[in-house]
């Protein structure tokens, strides 16, 4: 129940506050989820979608700069290394 | 697939294993939160990398584990009920109550109804208003806006034929009552990243402060947990507590306002029974005064006391002849989720484990959920 896994938002079909609710792909499989906790979301963002409700929108630019600090350390470990 | 693939890159995660090993001057004892996140680490080998370094200590984040028995029972004798429809998460279906599960009252002709998500039921009982239909509002503070939404529709709909039977946890409430608990090994968290989506992570500042322990808000995919417990293990070498977010892309410290404040019109924050803990304060919600008519317990009042009733007189019977699981959390003698709950022991060191209990045939609920622990190392972990 818990494990909510990002799909792309691909078009919005309800605005209403309560009742919002867009087309969301995952995968290539394309659900209806509902939408009222991720208003801003835009067309083409990555939301993550809980029991059929979007509880986030992906922040792509935390996401890269949380993937370009993890590769830094690994950068980091290579240069530290004795050469061989 | 964007945003799952790169957090599980095998050599950044060999990298982040390497070093957290270095960093360790002593072993360390961690706990995971949520029951997804206990599936994730042992599905990618992380708690066996790292076995003689860190030991990942299991959470109660399983919400179908810690769903009162009695609250199950009641949602059978709602399911029996003539135009009553049960609406429910599928893990509900084959945890046990205290003598049965819901899909033993399905095959006598209960009716359960599955479904993906509570907005679902409110469809149902819309297109049904010759039947009743109660959702079996189970979960953490992640669902927690997901059935108060639905309630918020029912509500805009006028339907008459709606109602939860709430049994909601709540996440920090527990960890207080574990660190509080004797015998608590714990000295840092990987908080339940999907759960501080929702409610952000302003509160967990002064649980960290009065425990002096640090919290790393954390993801499910393999980066996401190596950088969780390499925040955690950096900050107990460094004798440093604080809260870090490690799930930055989907968690941000003020959490999801919108979702807070559907929550909110909702529910209050109640004293709640958790499996295996007991009464939690602060442990879960229940709904405001003005949603009362949604409410299932007042609804069908007599048939929870008569359930009440006969789960007191099987607790009474228990305690009587000494047997049966003393944290009321299965019917089985031998099943030891009370411990595994708390993290007190593994999954593996049940004597029945693998046996006499598997997910085909379960004893209790850690093995029957997706998210149990116990599952999770049948699944993954059975050779050790
Ligand atoms: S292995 Fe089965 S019997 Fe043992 S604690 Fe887990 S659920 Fe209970």
């Amino acid at each position: 129940m818990c494990l909510a896994v990002p799909g792309r938002v691909i078009r919005w079909i309800d605005r209403d506050p309560t009742f919002a609710q867009a087309e969301v792909e995952f995968d290539g499989v394309r659900r209806t989820c509902h939408m009222a906790c991720v208003a801003d979301a835009q067309e083409g963002d990555y939301v993550i979608v809980h029991a059929g409700v979007a509880i986030s929108r992906v922040d792509e630019e935390q996401a890269r700069l949380t993937l370009a600090d993890l590769a830094r350390l690994g950068e980091l470990d290579e240069s530290s290394e004795p050469p061989a | 697939m964007k945003h799952l693939d790169e957090f599980r890159d095998p050599k950044l995660a060999r990298r982040l294993v390497d070093e957290i090993r270095r960093t360790v001057s002593q072993p360390r004892v961690l706990m995971e939160v949520c029951g997804g996140q206990t599936h994730s680490l042992l599905r990618h080998g992380i708690a066996t990398e790292l076995n003689e370094v860190v030991e990942l200590i299991h959470g109660p984040g399983c919400p179908v584990c810690v769903t009162p028995a009695e609250a199950i029972d009641f949602a059978q004798q709602l399911a029996l009920e003539p135009n009553v429809v049960l609406a429910s998460f599928g893990d509900m279906l084959r945890v046990p109550g205290t003598s049965r599960s819901l899909l033993d009252v399905r095959s006598r002709g209960g009716h359960v109804k599955i479904v993906y998500s509570p907005l679902d039921a409110v469809d149902l009982a819309r297109h049904h208003p010759d039947q009743h239909v109660v959702v079996f509002a189970v979960g953490f503070e992640t669902t927690a806006p997901t059935t108060a939404l639905a309630v918020l529709q029912a509500a805009t709909l006028g339907l008459k034929n709606f109602s939860l039977l709430v049994a909601h946890v709540r996440v920090l409430p527990a960890m207080e009552a574990l660190m509080q608990s004797p015998g608590c090994r714990v000295e840092g968290f990987l908080a339940a990243g999907h759960v501080c989506t929702v409610t952000g992570f302003d509160e967990y500042e002064s649980f960290v402060q009065r425990h002096k322990t640090p919290v790393a808000v954390t993801g499910f995919e393999p980066l996401d947990l190596l950088n969780g417990i390499r925040e955690c293990v950096n900050q107990l070498e460094a004798n440093q507590c604080e809260v870090t977010n490690r799930y930055a892309r989907s968690v941000r410290q003020e959490g999801n306002a919108s979702a807070q404040e559907i929550v909110s019109q909702v529910y209050e924050i109640a004293d709640t029974p958790w499996r295996g803990l007991g009464v939690i304060l602060k442990g879960g919600y229940r709904l405001h005064g003005e949603f009362e008519a949604f409410d299932a317990a007042l609804r069908f009042e007599t048939i929870l006391r008569r359930v009440d009733d006969r789960s007191n007189m099987l607790t009474v019977d228990e305690q009587g002849s000494q047997t049966g699981c003393p944290a009321g959390v299965c019917p089985s003698d031998d099943c030891r989720s009370g411990e595994v709950l708390r993290g007190l022991i593994k999954p593996v060191e049940c004597a029945a484990f693998g046996t006499r209990c598997t997910p085909d045939s379960p004893l209790g609920a850690p093995m029957v959920s997706a998210e149990g622990a116990c599952a999770a190392y049948f699944k993954y972990q059975r050779t050790i």
